[in-house]
């Protein structure tokens, strides 16, 4: 980010004011009882600990892979395919939302962006989709400045109604304009290319890849130097600015940041439907993406991904209840929601406390309690 | 550790001005909360800042932080002018601060905290983040190296990795200190850090101030508890009603019937009393009465 360091020094190069701490030492207090408390049981659950374990990523990534193997049907394929954008959606507001605090109450009109750009291009002008891609993604971040330009320096409530409009706007816009094809939208949106399969399947496995490095992508930005930045101004904003964050812009980073992700699941939307139009994209889209947010645990990558999960196959799932599944459905989130209202996955903020203390060669108090 | 003789004989006054803050003026609507404040900072230097409740003491750390535009007047630091700037660009240029109502990332975990304070100093961009490069790996590394020497600096306790939330009180303020320091400031100004510490957790920030001192850090100190500043500071400016009223060493100050009026009214009989109490006498726990702390803690951000 902007910052300069005006002490010039970085961690990597102990200053001068580094070197004089290690000279002086701990405090006599800190020694005695540094870092003693145990953080204890790993995990907690055997569920939690079965989610938690870093393999458990790649067994669900397996599994989504080999699913046209196990029923290749084309509802299931579909429906898969469904899932697996909503989940890109959902780590892309959770940039925004779970990470940085920020509510964003119309991010269907990131996706609606993506979608009609990538649309456009590919039908009107031929382009193959993947040529497509650069012109979303600056599609995106100009929605993103345009929107989070002005709004992001007020206080958040004035950003969810904002973005609340945007969202509208983006949708009747694409439903009033022509090279949008007005409310009939566009269609015949082409493949992503031909690979000798047949092309549900083939755009399946296509969305499996990206969506899972989007997945691996904004879980490994939530814990990386901006990742920790949007968390500071999410706790408390004033305190991020007086250690020198520029909360502003780090805002502004989350705000772009989810917008090429809702973009990118936009082009997948389109190829994925081969037709749009602008009732895909109205205010219910918005909602729902927020919902698997915080249904799985907002910050969560893991969560997310659940709560994405959820929130796109549960309807799915009680399509034998007939006319009653929506009603179901509200149901049970909200019984979700009164009962875990941290979310099915939360965030966890437990990390081991002797990270990086290893490397000392002092026998450490937790090391000698083990 | 530096014994409080060998710290008052080092003489951060013959060191070049750090901060220069003159006709400092902030208004609320009708209120004046400092009226025209003209004070310095030497380099290394420890000065405290005392007054009665809403003298106006934070108020004033509040413009120097850039959390509030002053009405009037300049605040100069390191050479720079800096009345108005944006909080963030006052931080980088070295000057960190403490809240007198404790202001940690609660949710996040105690080292986390820390790394706050040497963010501008992590070398590393989202996309080391994002494909794990070993510029990644080093960095955190070392950001977490250095939270740890942070928080032996100052003592902390307890459990590093856990929320910070729900550390004990006591250990919540040195984690914010530690935040502070780990921000590498030429100048850390600190709002009330005593304010509900027990006689030990005193004790062991009159130690930390001292060792803070020693690493060539100007400490800029709001204090109610009189034995802590009467020990630490090198000198001590009086504030109220928004107004300087004294300026000088804890002997000068002492002996100031200014301060001894602003402090008591003017009943001469217990302005006696409360005299010894600022000169550090075995009464001076006495006046530290916790619901007062926090009743005058409410109103300050
Ligand atoms: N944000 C604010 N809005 C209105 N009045 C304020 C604000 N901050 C401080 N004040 C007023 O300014 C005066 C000085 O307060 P403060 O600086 O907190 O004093 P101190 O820290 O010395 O106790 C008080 O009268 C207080 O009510
Ligand atoms: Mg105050």
């Amino acid at each position: 980010m902007s910052d300069e360091p005006l002490r010039g020094s970085t961690p990597e190069d102990p200053s001068g004011f580094v070197r004089a701490v290690d000279e002086r030492g701990a405090a006599t207090v800190g020694t005695v009882g540094g870092g003693l408390t145990p953080t204890g049981r790993k995990g907690g659950n055997p569920v939690s600990r079965v989610v938690g374990h870093p393999l458990f990523g790649w067994l669900v990534i397996a599994v989504a892979v080999a699913l046209p193997f196990v029923n290749s049907s084309a509802y299931a394929i579909r429906i898969s395919t469904d899932a697996l954008i909503f989940i890109m959606l959902a780590v892309g507001l959770n940039v925004v939302v779970g990470y940085c605090g920020l509510l964003d109450l119309g991010y269907a009109a990131f996706f609606a962006i993506g979608a009609y750009t990538s649309g456009v291009l590919s039908t009107t002008f031929g382009w193959p989709i993947l040529a497509t891609i650069p012109f979303v993604v600056i599609a995106a971040v100009i929605g993103g400045l345009l929107i989070g330009g002005p709004t992001l320096r007020l206080r958040s409530d004035y950003l969810a109604i904002v973005t609340l409009g945007f969202g509208e706007i983006i949708r009747i816009t694409a439903n009033n304009l022509d090279f949008t094809g007005g409310p009939n939208g566009v269609f015949g949106i082409p493949d992503f290319g031909d690979f000798g399969l047949r092309s549900d399947i083939a755009t399946y496995w296509v969305v499996v890849v990206v969506v899972g490095l989007a997945v691996l992508a904004s879980s490994r930005l939530g814990r990386g130097r901006l990742g920790r930045a949007w968390r500071f101004v999410r706790e408390d904003e004033d305190a991020a600015e007086a250690m020198g964050i520029h909360t502003y812009k780090v805002k502004f980073a989350a705000y772009v940041t989810g917008a090429i992700f809702g973009g990118l699941a936009g082009v997948l939307f389109a190829v994925h439907q081969t037709a749009i139009s602008p009732p895909s994209f109205n205010f219910l889209w918005s909602a729902l993406i927020l919902m698997a947010v915080v249904l799985g645990g907002m910050g969560s990558t893991p969560g997310v991904v659940i709560g994405a999960i959820i929130i796109s196959l549960l309807p799915e799932l009680l399509r034998g209840a007939e006319n009653w599944r929506y009603l179901i459905f509200g149901v049970l989130l909200i019984v979700v929601m009164i009962f875990r209202p941290q979310g099915i996955w939360p965030h966890r903020v437990e990390e081991k406390p002797d990270r990086g203390r290893r490397r000392r060669s002092s026998p450490e108090p937790e090391e000698v309690a083990r | 550790m530096t014994s409080p003789a060998v710290s008052q004989a080092r003489s951060s006054t013959d060191e070049p001005v750090l901060l220069d803050v003159s006709g400092l003026t902030v208004t609320f609507g009708g209120v004046t909360a400092v009226g025209g404040l003209s004070f310095d900072v030497h380099e290394g230097e420890v000065l405290s800042v005392i007054g009665p409740n809403g003298a106006g003491k934070t108020s004033a750390f509040n413009c120097i932080t850039g959390f509030y535009k002053p009405t009037a007047g300049r605040i100069r630091f390191a050479g720079a002018d800096i009345t108005g700037k944006r909080p963030a660009l006052i931080a980088a240029r070295g000057v960190a601060r403490t809240f007198q109502n404790l202001r940690l990332f609660g949710e996040l975990s105690v080292l986390d905290n820390v790394r706050a304070g040497m963010h501008v100093r992590i070398r590393q961009n989202a996309f080391d983040a994002v494909l794990h490069t070993p510029r990644y790996r080093r960095s955190e590394q070392a950001a977490t190296d250095e939270a740890n020497r942070w928080l032996d600096f100052v003592g902390a306790a307890g459990n590093r990795g856990a929320e910070v939330r729900n550390l004990p009180y006591g250990e919540q303020r040195r984690v914010e200190i530690a935040r502070a320091l780990a921000r590498e400031p030429k100048m850390l100004l600190l709002d009330e850090p005593a304010a509900g510490l027990n006689h030990g957790e005193k004790a062991a920030l009159l130690d930390l101030l001292r060792r803070i001192s020693g690493l060539g850090t100007a400490v800029v100190l709001i204090e109610h508890d009189m034995g802590l500043v009467m020990e630490v500071s090198e000198r001590i400016v009086v504030l109220n009603f928004g107004k300087e009223i004294a300026d000088g060493t804890p002997e000068q100050i002492r002996a100031d019937p200014a301060v001894i009026e602003a402090y008591l009214g003017s009943d001469d009989a217990e302005a006696e009393q409360e005299a010894e109490r600022i000169a550090g006498s075995s009464g001076a726990q006495a006046h530290e009465d916790p619901t007062a702390d926090a009743a005058s803690q409410e109103e300050d951000r």
